[in-house]
């Protein structure tokens, strides 16, 4: 049995043979992804499975990472929170190091990059290759997974020159779509229902994490998984736990999450995340390693409800993941939260603690509330966000490209 | 005639199932003010009408759409205006000759309404207008209808975005604009006009596809099951 046999189990046969259909005039292409990280955060686990499913459907597939040394995480790290809007400048000493790595991993990956027909360029980190292919004869498609609606412009200003001369871009909602010479392409990313952080899970390893954590399952759970990040808000989200603990008692807080390796700031917050908690014993600080996906999976399981109090976001698989599970989520009111919270129908969306605590008191005393919009919820991502559609209208917009489109292709 | 094989419809006409993709684009036009939206919607292309009339219908929902193009809702729930958004609600794309005539329409409503309130011409919304449009890929699904009989057995076995190419899509495509199973059927002559009336009486623009796509099967089932041919 094929992996998408296996995904036609959950997403229904006509689903996986659009798929084909799609592929059949990209048989034997090559295509490479490029990122900075295989392991932590949501585009490593997106390719994961992304690479092994266009292969499947007949397209040559790989995944290239580019490494570099800690000033160049810090760089990217900047521009990463620079296009979120943070308005920090980054050191000429720093950009110097960005250019000099992606020099330097363009020496060892010219060869395939150049022979590819598609290169996705994921994220600011190897945006600047393109400049080190001068023999390219593929389309290069810059994908774009940050929040850049409201950019910091001076950064900006440094990554558009390095972007410009792609053949497309990709964002993940309208209002983060920058203004680029070439199409730019809307499309939002997705979960995968079959990997450890999202199959279903038997009640006793739910039951076995729960114990492990000193977590007691009798007891309401608010959960949050997220990398320690000051955008994540995580103090945000203790303060409206707090407020929320007044009037429910038996409350417990649950903060998951690990530390990607291209995010040096992640310490800092942990331990600022640590001194808000300070001894409350129903505050679960769990620091979890990158691949602890199915602890993950049986904490949202084992949830009474999901948040994800971002101040920024470029989509937020956190959520997706706790809403595919049936939980409604209280979700910050930004980027691509707003996308999956469907304001009183998959959750509630809040601009603040304040706001936050309401929606959880609320839905804490609304049990019936609560379950009918978690199934809402999970019904929202089987239809929108799961990795097929994701890969569909990659499939698309590669069609697209290949017939230097107008607004419509027909193919056959 | 996007989807039938034959031009000789009266002796052995087929129809060819397709489906269809969609991708979307930004266009990188934001408005926020009445006055902006009605000139953005003087320059911009076409494509991004069709899709903010048409496109919606591909997206999830779990309210019954209030109002079936993006103009309308916008214009009920960024710039707050009932009246304009009922005027520019009713518009159904196929009374218009093609979309360059839509946009006149809908300029024009907009004028008409900008000059009865003045208010409107300054009033800032408090969400943004996104202009954005789409790409659509059309592929075979590589089966072929050989009989009118066939269309209650395949009907549930589209998918949604086919139901979308043959009965939403072809609208735009169809000399009469209308959905690709009626233009099949007209080959037949009078044969099968009690179904192309039952057909025009499908609203496709208050459910989801799945739901339309159940209320086809319903039909074509009902008509080939009780007075099958």
């Amino acid at each position: 049995m094929s992996m998408l046999d296996d995904y036609a189990a959950v997403t229904g046969s006509d689903v996986i043979a659009q798929l084909h259909q799609l592929a059949e005039p990209m048989q034997g292409m090559k295509v490479v992804h490029v990122n900075s990280t295989r392991s932590g955060g949501g585009v490593a686990e997106i390719l994961t499975k992304m690479v092994p499913l266009m292969r499947e459907l007949g397209i040559d597939t790989d995944w290239e990472i580019i490494s570099g040394e800690g000033d160049f995480y810090t760089c990217t790290k900047g521009m990463h929170n620079a296009l979120q809007g943070h308005r920090i400048p980054i050191s000429q000493q720093l950009l110097d190091v960005y250019a000099k790595t992606n020099a330097d991993n363009a020496e060892a990956l010219r060869p395939t990059l150049e022979q590819a027909d598609f290169v996705f360029i994921h994220d600011p980190q190897p945006a600047a290759l393109l400049q080190h292919c001068p023999g390219r004869r593929g389309k290069w498609i810059w994908r774009c997974h940050i929040d850049a609606s409201h950019p910091y412009r001076p950064v900006w200003r440094y990554l558009r020159e390095r972007i410009a001369g792609y053949d497309a871009s990709v964002f993940s909602l309208a209002a983060f779509a920058q203004e680029l010479p070439h199409p730019k392409y809307l499309i939002p990313p997705s979960i995968d229902p079959l990997t450890d952080k999202n199959v279903e899970l038997e009640q006793a390893e739910i039951d076995a994490v729960l114990e492990e954590h000193q977590l007691d399952p009798e007891r309401p759970m608010l959960v949050q998984i997220s990398r320690f990040d000051r955008f994540k808000d995580p103090l945000g989200v203790i303060r409206a736990y707090q407020l929320a603990r007044e009037f429910s008692p038996h409350l417990q807080l649950v903060l998951a999450g690990g530390g990607a390796t291209d995010d040096p700031e992640g310490a800092t917050v942990l331990e600022e995340v640590r001194a808000a908690a300070s001894d409350d014993p129903n505050i679960h600080i769990l620091l979890l390693p990158a691949d602890a996906h199915r602890t993950v999976n049986a904490l949202q399981r084992a949830a009474d409800l999901v948040i994800q109090k971002s101040l920024r976001e470029g989509f937020g698989l956190t959520v997706t993941e706790g809403m595919w599970k049936g939980k409604a989520v209280i979700g910050g009111d930004v980027g691509g939260i707003r996308l999956q919270v469907i304001d009183h129908h998959t959750g509630f969306l809040v601009n603040t603690p304040e706001g936050a605590a309401l929606r959880i008191r609320y839905l804490l005393h609304q049990p019936e509330k609560l379950q009918e919009m978690g199934e809402k919820a999970r019904s929202l991502v089987l239809e929108n966000f799961l990795i097929t559609r994701h890969l569909r209208e990659y499939l698309t917009l590669m069609v697209a490209l290949m017939n230097n489109a107008g607004d419509r292709i027909e193919l056959g | 005639m996007g989807s039938t094989d034959s031009d000789d419809r009266a002796s052995a006409p087929t129809f060819t199932v397709k489906d269809c993709a969609l991708v979307t684009l930004a266009t990188g036009r934001k408005v926020r003010l009445l006055q902006e939206l009605r000139n953005r919607l003087e320059e911009i292309d076409t494509a991004s009408l069709y899709h903010h009339f048409w496109g919606g219908l591909l997206a999830s929902r779990f309210e019954e759409r209030e109002y079936h193009n993006d103009f309308a809702a916008w214009v009920r729930h960024g710039i707050h205006d009932t009246v304009l958004a009922e005027r520019l609600a009713v518009l159904d794309p196929t009374g218009f000759s093609d979309l360059e005539a839509l946009r006149q329409e809908i300029l024009e409503q907009i004028d008409n309404r900008l000059d009865e309130a003045e208010h409107l011409s300054w009033s800032r919304a408090t969400v943004q207008f996104e202009f954005v449009c789409s790409q659509i890929v059309v592929f075979h699904t590589h089966r072929e209808l050989e009989r009118p009989e066939e269309l209650a057995e395949v009907m549930p076995e589209l998918s949604p975005s086919s139901v979308f190419y043959h009965f939403i899509d072809a609208r735009r495509r169809t000399p009469d604009r209308r959905d690709d199973f009626s233009d099949w059927l007209s080959g037949y002559g009078e044969s099968y006009s009690e179904l192309q009336s039952q057909l025009a009486g499908v609203d496709p623009y208050f459910g989801s596809l799945s739901e339309l796509r159940d209320e086809l099967g319903e039909l074509f089932s009902g008509y080939f099951g009780g007075n099958g041919q």
